[in-house]
């Protein structure tokens, strides 16, 4: 297990460097200048001049490209150009609020997807199953930004239940938190819950195809304890694969979700920077989401070992 | 199926205990405001965004301010008056008003402000205060400014982020994380793109007029969102309602919407003299450019496009405004004319790109502009791009026609000498006439309003002919507010005084 860990670092440390370069040259072949946007509506031609200057932009793409890694390795991630705001105290603000969600999405995607995959499964051809099926189908036919203003339009607005927009920390107000997260975290969750129930179903109908289960239904075990105990565990493995992979995936911010309730999370983060041509916030944004998603990678990995076995001496 | 049935009731016990637990207590002194966009830097000399001048109006007090009729009228300075060669502004100033950490507000930290305002290497202030010479502040209540020329803009300038004033102590820090001003509410915390929360500032001059002990501004950019979390109750006020949204809002009892034209324009700026693109009958004949402003309908196009709600402008100051030229109306669409002009400049058929920024309301702008001027014969091509890159391209002389518009300043000067004159840093398609700059600098430095006006009109009647923008449609600026909200002014520079404002 040590070994995978640091064979997995050490993969790591190339990965990011080429991810910071990409990063870096895809902006700059990027149209618009960030200090048109920024020198204001007035756009004065010496505002500019000095702004290129302080922020370095008239060296060569690569000696930029070498100061900012240079300063990274120290810890400094560099100034927002919109906001003046160092951009690691953007990203450490960011993060928690990203996390928070994720999790929370997460939860309810497994919540649903999982118990709605094994029953689909379980009931295979039967209403159940066709009712699963319609129910994924439209789970991830259903654009978020149009599910989460028409809920909002009704828990919020109609029945007013809950807060329609707006974060608040698990940790300050706990209550309140919940409330805020509900329909972000139902609306990115059940995107990903059909994604989820698919992949179960699939799992669970080959596992119970296999001749362990059709031996324990002849020694007359009863179908809850044969499905349960017997065949979810072995179906658990490319599930538990599937949802760390999706959370690293939900770390790079889920955008439009974002935007529809004002979540101050990465996705919003990083668009606006992207439209300001805000280099410094996006790599530094990209950074983190990279590592983030090769942490996760890595937890699959070891969750992988530690659900099956046979794995630990390989 | 036993789990299904438990996961049903924990679902229902969930929703239950929401239903109880969800109407929100509003805290009655806690003002909501939702704004468009998240501003950039809270730092009045290095911000850029209108939004950031929202957040000010609480933040910072300015030497002046300016009513709903463009009057300037006292904030921190209490009276003003130019030296008889135009070329020394002396102001007094309040002697009760502080900084939000206790120091005292005084000329000398109105000099060091003003100061800073015009040096600071990445100032934006340095082009609204280019003509001050030198800033002195004789006694503590007299503050003198010394002009390199007569400047009648400077009023106005002061009216806005060059005049406010930050405590002098914390001007070399990092004002922009954590701003020290002398307004009626204090900096408490900023979550980028999420929110801005102020704090009343019990020791500020005129605290008495300021009802809500705080503010939180919210970044909500969808503006369907935005309605809805004032429809919610999550809001209190919100600016910038969309035109389609109006109706609906209108007929909702638990809202009310106010409105007033704002100080900007909307148009299309044409390529005249920047570049090779200008090298097209649109960029050289005059005859082209008056069949184009011809061929488009402007009511139509605020109908299709605003609900009707935006009103149609043909000049770059606003309707209303008091030195809008009567000579020239709004002009009828008159397709016959139109065709009539471009067979005179002999090009029958003309075709010509027209850059929109890619959002849903610019590029159906575009689409009504094309689909008049088509039948006209001018054929209009769209190309969309984000707003960066169209920026870039149209300094850079890289467009034929960009549709762009400007929000507008209080001082006349803002809305039509920096796009029109040789040396503007808004003239984008280089339009030259020695004339035009002669009668546009001149108004700079005249006092008197109405023989200010006198050159505006003069230029006017040249620009009228020569078309290097053609002007569409102003916005009218919406605001929502919840109907318990009380004395909101509406005000044409679209920002939100927060004096008076209450809650029933």
């Amino acid at each position: 297990m040590t070994t995978l860990i640091l064979r997995r670092i050490l993969i790591a440390i190339p990965t990011l460097f080429l991810v910071s370069l990409m990063v870096f040259a895809l902006q700059r072949a990027l149209p618009g200048d960030p200090f048109l946007v920024i020198a204001g509506e007035e756009r004065d031609p010496e505002v500019i001049a000095r702004l290129r200057e302080i922020y370095r932009m008239d060296d060569p793409v690569v000696v930029q490209f070498f100061a900012w890694l240079g300063q990274v390795l120290q810890g400094d991630f560099g100034r927002s150009l919109r906001t003046g705001e160092p951009v690691l105290h953007l990203i450490l603000q960011k993060l928690p609020v990203t996390l928070q969600l994720a999790t929370a999405s997460i939860l309810v995607a497994v919540a649903i997807g999982i118990p709605v995959g094994i029953l689909a499964a379980r009931y295979k051809g039967s209403a159940v199953d066709y009712s699963a099926s319609a129910l994924a189908l439209s789970g991830l036919s259903i654009p978020n930004f149009w599910f989460g203003i028409m809920l909002i339009l009704l828990v919020s607005v109609h029945l007013k239940w809950l807060p329609a927009s707006g974060y608040e920390s698990i940790f300050v107000d706990p209550w309140e938190a919940i409330k805020r997260l509900i329909l972000p975290a139902f609306v990115l969750g059940n995107g990903l819950a059909a994604f989820l129930m698919r992949h179960t179903r699939s799992a669970m109908l080959e596992v119970l195809r296999s001749d362990y289960v059709r031996t324990a239904r002849a020694k007359g075990l009863d179908e809850d304890t044969v499905v349960h105990r017997h065949a979810l565990r072995n179906a658990l493995v490319p599930i538990i694969t599937l949802t760390t992979l999706l959370f690293g995936e939900l770390l790079a911010g889920a955008v439009l979700t974002e935007q529809v309730f004002t979540i101050p999370g990465f996705g919003k983060l990083i668009v606006d920077a992207v439209f300001n041509r805000d280099y410094g916030v996006v790599q530094g944004v990209v950074l983190c989401t990279a590592i983030g998603f090769i942490v996760m990678n890595l937890i699959a990995d070891i969750l992988y070992i530690v659900v099956n076995p046979r794995l630990r001496t390989g | 199926m036993k789990l299904a049935r438990i996961w049903v009731s924990a679902a229902a016990l969930a929703l239950a205990t929401l239903h109880f637990g969800a109407a929100k207590a509003q805290t009655p002194s806690t003002l909501r405001i939702g704004l468009q966009e998240d501003p950039d830097m809270l730092d009045p000399h290095k911000a850029r965004t209108f939004v950031g001048r929202i957040v000010f109006m609480g933040l910072c007090d300015k030497l002046l301010d300016i009513t709903a009729e463009l009057k300037p009228v006292p904030r921190l300075a209490t009276g003003w008056s130019f030296s008889p060669d135009g070329l020394t502004l002396t102001m007094k100033l309040r002697s009760d008003a502080r900084f939000h950490d206790g120091e005292p507000f005084n000329a000398e930290a109105a000099k060091a402000n003003l100061d800073r305002a015009r040096t600071l290497p990445d100032s934006l202030r340095k082009s609204e205060l280019a003509s001050v010479d030198s800033v002195e502040a004789p006694d503590a209540a007299t503050l003198v400014l010394k002009l390199k020329r007569p400047d009648a803009t400077l009023i106005s300038q002061l009216t806005d982020r060059a005049g406010m004033m930050l405590s002098p102590k914390t001007l070399s820090g990092d004002v922009g994380a954590k701003p020290v001003c002398s307004g009626p509410y204090k900096f408490v915390e900023r979550v980028q793109n999420d929110r801005i929360v102020l704090e009343k500032f019990k020791e500020h001059w005129e605290a008495d007029k300021y009802g809500f002990d705080r503010v939180i501004y919210r970044a909500i950019p969808d503006t369907t969102v935005r309605l809805a979390n004032l429809r919610s109750g999550e809001l209190d006020m919100l600016e910038r309602l969309a035109p389609t949204d109006v109706k609906s809002a209108q007929g909702d009892k638990a809202l009310k919407v106010l409105s007033m034209p704002n100080l900007g324009y909307q148009g299309i700026t044409i390529n005249t003299n920047n570049g090779e693109a200008a090298n097209q009958p649109m960029g050289k004949d005059k005859r082209v450019r008056q069949a184009f402003s011809l061929s488009i309908d402007r009511k139509v196009l605020s109908q299709v496009v605003f609900e009707g709600l935006y009103a149609p402008m043909n000049q770059p100051f606003n309707p209303g405004n008091a030195f809008v030229d009567s000579a020239f109306p709004v002009p009828e669409r008159d397709v016959v004319k139109a065709k009539a002009l471009l067979k005179e400049a002999g090009q029958p058929k003309v075709s010509v790109e027209l850059f929109v920024t890619n959002n849903p309301v610019d590029t159906q702008v575009g689409q009504v502009v094309q689909a008049m001027a088509q039948e006209a014969g001018i054929d209009v091509q769209l190309r969309s791009t984000e707003f960066a890159s169209q920026l870039r391209d149209q300094q850079q002389g890289k467009f034929q026609m960009s549709r762009i518009g400007w929000s507008g300043r209080t001082d006349p000067d803002g809305n039509i000498h920096p796009f029109v004159t040789s040396k503007g840093n808004q003239n984008d398609g280089k339009y030259a006439n020695p004339q035009v700059d002669k009668l546009l600098d001149e108004a700079r430095t005249i006092y008197d309003p109405a023989e200010r006006k006198k050159r505006y009109d003069a230029a006017q009647a040249i620009l009228q002919d020569e078309l290097p923008i053609v002007y569409l449609y102003n916005q009218t600026v919406f605001f929502a507010l919840r109907s318990n909200i009380d004395g909101f002014v509406i005000n044409p520079d679209g920002l939100i005084r927060l004096a008076g404002l209450k809650r029933k």
